[in-house]
């Protein structure tokens, strides 16, 4: 017996050998997986569940890094929920004209990739006779002059369910329901599995199919950790309303550019805001209500 | 004890400042206190065309409806132009304000209290923050606009406009 045991200590066993193997393999995985990913990053925990302090060095560690790859001094907050607060969002259909102005400030505010395009707001165009009937909406229209006649225009991005299929579906929980109401995803937790993607009934998240490609001067360095910090190739990402303008008390950047005013935002649970008078007062509908979603982003006329 | 017994009744008393502190400056701030006025940037003017009295004061008031030709040539009324010309808005003897149907005189930057005397649901609306564009903070100071910063009150229907451009596909990365 003794002898045996002498003989593993000496010796390299299976299990040892294994051991290094894996080793091995990870550090070749970290290599080939681009020089921009760090050994902080590729171990980093479940942000959600970290002490404050643990949080600020990954937000520092990725400060850095956005300064340093965009050449502009970056910010990235965690601010938390406001108290008493669950967002709601309300568009005037009636209003609309289709001019996709809020496309592309949502695009400039919150640092989507301009090649592969990613949008987080579509715009429909449909037709009056048809009423909302997605099967006949066009998002390609382009004439001279918008609105068209005879067409209404549907714009399109998440409807922060109450109820949302897609963080149902996340195999590793990198993706849920903040206490305010916005469905964030935590990109440094996003395994790229697209199972939300097939499970949102709205198609409102988009895959980083390419490394996203910013402009440094058109690059937005006012970010949070759950919006629009830089994403990375082979992520999900989607609208939350502006989570680094809300947080703040600000209003999202579509409302603030919206020409017509058809967008609305507010506090849900404020009875004095505008988003209750919406409710109490016009005709408001959701999209898709039968899939019992429960979106917060209200339709009205 | 006889401290605490203080501090038990001053407690409330500082509840209800906070309350009433916080109540003011959380609430909409665009109401000014005491007035029925609305906080708004100033009137979409012409260059150089106000105060109108510059021009105005050297004419003599002509209240006759006529087609304007010397002046003011470019503003085409497309505005219930059957029923109404310049006069019904803009006051004949104080060319610097407008008039309601009173005969109130009213400043332009107050020019919405002239519109809601024919679109009464859409100022209301315009009050409540429905109808029209609000930036700046869900939860504090927001900022207004005129209805006729938008629209044209010559000719106010909302002008069409070219839309930014479409889409990629997002299977070839082209456009359709």
């Amino acid at each position: 017996m003794k002898d045996e045991r002498k003989i593993k200590e000496n010796k390299e066993t299976r299990r040892s050998f294994l051991k290094k193997t894996a080793l091995a393999t990870t550090f070749a995985t970290m290599s080939a997986c681009g020089s921009d990913t760090s050994w902080d990053e590729f171990f980093q925990k479940y942000f959600r569940t970290l002490s404050r302090e643990e949080k600020n060095q990954i937000i520092k560690r990725l400060e850095n890094k956005y300064s340093e790859k965009y050449g502009k001094k970056f910010s990235v907050s965690a601010k938390g929920p406001i108290d008493n607060t669950l967002f709601g969002y309300a568009l005037d259909v009636s209003r609309c004209i289709g001019c996709r102005k809020c496309v592309y400030a949502c695009v400039n505010e919150n640092n989507q990739s301009r090649d592969p395009q990613i949008h987080w707001i579509r715009v429909l165009e449909m037709e009056k006779e048809k009423g909302i009937d997605f099967a006949h909406s066009n998002d390609q229209y382009n004439p001279e002059l918008v609105p068209e006649e005879g067409h209404f225009y549907l714009p399109v991005a998440c409807q922060q369910c109450d109820n949302p299929p897609c963080v149902k579906v996340c195999p590793v929980k990198a993706t849920w329901k903040e206490k305010d109401g916005i469905t964030v995803v935590d990109y440094n937790w996003c395994i790229g599995c697209r199972f939300c993607m097939a499970a949102c009934p709205y198609g409102a998240r988009h895959f980083n199919w390419g490394e996203p490609d910013i402009p440094e001067e058109k690059v937005n360095p006012k970010t949070h950790y759950y919006g629009n910090r830089p994403r990375n190739k082979g992520v999900v990402e989607k609208c939350t309303f502006c989570i680094q303008r809300v947080r703040e008390g600000l209003y999202p950047s579509c409302v603030e550019i919206c020409p017509v005013g058809a967008r609305k935002f507010g506090n849900l649970l404020d009875p004095d805001s505008e988003i209750r008078y919406i409710l109490k007062h016009k005709r408001v509908m959701i999209l898709k209500e039968e899939l019992n979603t429960q979106p917060k982003f209200y339709y009205f006329y | 004890m006889k401290k605490y017994s203080v501090k038990k009744h001053l407690l409330p008393l500082f509840v209800l400042f906070a309350f009433i502190f916080s109540g003011i400056s959380y609430g909409d701030s665009l109401k000014k206190k005491g007035s029925n006025e609305i906080s708004v940037p100033p009137p979409p003017f012409s260059e150089d065309i106000f105060p109108c009295t510059e021009c105005h004061a050297e004419h003599d008031p002509n209240p006759e409806r006529r087609v304007l030709e010397e002046m003011h040539d470019d503003i085409i009324l497309k505005h219930d132009e059957k029923n109404r010309w310049c006069l019904d808005c803009h006051d004949l003897n104080n060319r610097d304000k407008l008039h309601l149907a009173s005969g109130k005189l009213i400043d332009f930057k107050e020019s919405y209290k002239l519109c809601g005397q024919c679109h009464g649901p859409k100022l209301r609306e315009w009050k409540n923050g429905v109808h029209g564009k609000r930036t700046g903070r869900w939860n504090g100071a927001k900022k207004y606009l005129l209805c006729a910063h938008c629209h044209n009150p010559h000719s106010p229907e909302f002008k069409k406009m070219k839309p930014d451009p479409p889409p990629e596909d997002p299977m070839t990365g082209r456009k359709k």
